[in-house]
């Protein structure tokens, strides 16, 4: 169901881990639909003084699909201009993998909403104008987070009404 | 790579070749219709009532109790949906919420039918209690159906107790006995209606069977020839019924040395994975089937763990959403209270007749560096499992 290159990149991923010294970090993605996404920025100059992401790492928790969409898009950003990395779309990042499968294009979505995040975050701490798409995009993923929180906590709580066990397992 | 580790056998397992080779020849020469009346005919009828009656006395029940279909899904769908069909006043069904989707959703859509269904939930191990059924069983209830062994947990439920109370009730009782059927001794004498199936116990895929006791009505599913004496319509796969007879006397010949030793290696199992930092067995320590463990893992994600795994040649699933057509996960987990993220973060290991306990210490050889390569980049860490 995956191409080769989903399989390589999540088996071989790219800039995976912890970012020493980082910029800036994006967070999305709830555990409760399986998919949690962290990418960490170092924001960089340029020789002609741009700002430029001069590294960049992530963190996922998620199927292949998350970990080889975090992959590809920390190799789509690397070096790239914030301007630049700001227009990365879901799409991009899916074809770079050679196509998701349809129920797995959400991976691809978190992983370009994730370096949006980590961007809005850079922008925002040092007090700089977020351009409007950027904006946007950050409405919409806070939006989402809140539906999946609330459906987190509905579920908790439904397990908490359901489980009349007598016991706890584990 | 040398040889793949299969422990996915409550998926599917491989056909034994003798089943195979009993099979052939009702492929090559003998491949009437069993309702023909010639030569052709009379063999393959032949074999399928032998093959019928070789079933029914391993079961100790009579032969025109077993009713053939093409698999459980449908065996599970001809008891539920032909017994709310055949009860003209009872309109009400009980069972249970960790059945699998053939049960779940046969009973999801007698509920859009106009049906009620009361859904049981089963205790943190999976149990369910007897009682509980009990209080759910209404003046109208037409049937109970709660499944001998869960497919994904391995945990057994107490057949007896609750056929017993459903006779008392006057109740009819269905359990879908896909995975305990040839793995642990059945309780014949307390169901009405029993579903197994052929591949589940190295036969083929494609048939199954339906226990029916006798004087139970049940309005048939399939219209058309009237075979399987009205209940069940459609020319018999008769080499699958034999691989299905030779199957189940394999299995229940062999049931008292593969049950004790298939055990083992589940506790082997479950001693050597429960050593890995943040896991935890799903299920029941001792009221389980023989061959199936379930466990989480804190941290990473099941679909990733699953094909990890696959790369160093182990063969295993999960009841991660990720996994999933419909990206749910799995309701098991959810109904005996896995918390959300260790629910994500499962693995099923499921055991067979030609698993080696070599197989089982390369696996738990191989388990814990593929669980710490995967958390090695998840932005969770293992004690902090409520983040999210």
């Amino acid at each position: 169901m995956y191409t080769d290159q989903v399989m390589d990149h999540f088996r071989n991923p790219r800039n995976k881990g912890k970012l020493e010294n980082y910029s800036a970090v994006g967070k999305v993605g709830q555990v409760v639909c399986g998919d949690v996404m962290w990418v960490y920025i170092k924001v960089g100059e340029d020789d002609q003084g741009r700002e430029v992401i001069s590294d960049i790492s992530w963190e996922t928790y998620g199927c292949a699909a998350a970990i080889a969409t975090s992959s590809m898009v920390s190799e789509m950003a690397k070096g790239k201009s914030l301007d630049e990395a700001i227009d990365i779309t879901n799409r991009e990042v899916a074809e770079g993998l050679g196509g998701l499968p349809p129920v797995k294009m959400h991976c691809s979505a978190l992983a370009a909403d994730a370096l949006n995040e980590a961007i809005y975050e850079y922008l925002s701490q040092n007090g700089r104008e977020i351009p409007e798409v950027l904006e946007q995009r950050h409405q919409r993923v806070a939006k989402q987070m809140a539906v999946l929180e609330k459906r987190y906590q509905s579920l908790l709580q439904e397990q908490g009404v359901s489980d009349h066990g007598t016991g706890s397992s584990g | 790579m040398d040889r793949v580790i299969y422990l996915d056998h409550s998926a599917t397992t491989p056909v034994a070749p003798e089943v195979l080779e009993a099979m052939a020849p009702y492929h090559r020469e003998h491949y009437g219709n069993a309702s023909s009346l010639h030569v052709y005919g009379r063999k393959a009828r032949s074999a399928m009532e032998e093959s019928r009656g070789a079933i029914a006395e391993r079961l100790g029940v009579r032969a025109e109790e077993i009713v053939f279909t093409s698999g459980a899904t449908e065996a599970n769908n001809l008891a539920l949906v032909g017994a709310a069909y055949s009860s003209a006043e009872r309109r009400h069904l009980v069972t249970t919420a960790i059945e699998h989707h053939a049960v779940l959703h046969t009973a999801r859509w007698l509920e859009k039918l106009g049906y009620s269904v009361t859904f049981v939930s089963p205790d943190s191990s999976g149990r369910v209690d007897p009682q509980a059924i009990g209080e759910a069983v209404q003046d109208d209830t037409f049937l109970v159906s709660v499944m001998a062994g869960n497919n994904e947990l391995g945990t057994t439920q107490p057949i007896e107790e609750i056929g017993g109370l459903c006779r008392e009730r006057g109740v009819l009782f269905h359990t879908d006995a896909v995975q305990a059927f040839g793995k642990v001794p059945l309780a014949m004498d307390s169901v009405d209606l029993l579903s197994a199936s052929a591949h589940k116990l190295h036969g083929p895929k494609g048939v199954g069977l339906l226990f029916v006791r006798s004087g139970v009505r049940l309005t048939p599913l399939f219209h058309g020839g009237g075979h399987e004496g009205g209940r069940r319509s459609g020319t018999e796969n008769v080499p699958g019924i034999v691989g299905l007879a030779k199957a189940t006397k394999i299995s229940f010949s062999e049931q008292d040395e593969s049950a004790p030793r298939l055990r083992a290696l589940r506790e082997r199992l479950i001693e050597g994975v429960t050593r890995v930092p943040g896991s935890r067995l799903n299920g029941h320590r001792e009221n389980s089937l023989p061959h199936i463990a379930n466990f989480s893992f804190e941290a990473i994600e099941g679909e990733s763990l699953v094909l990890k795994l696959d790369e160093e040649g182990i063969a295993v699933s999960t009841g991660s959403a990720c996994s999933s057509p419909d990206l749910e996960p799995s309701h098991v987990l959810v109904a005996i209270g896995v918390p959300p993220a260790m629910v994500h973060g499962s693995l099923r290991v499921s055991t067979g007749r030609e698993t080696t306990s070599e197989d089982i210490e390369r696996f738990l050889e191989i388990l814990p560096r593929a669980v710490e390569s995967l958390r090695a980049y998840s932005p969770f860490r293992v004690g902090e499992s409520d983040v999210h």
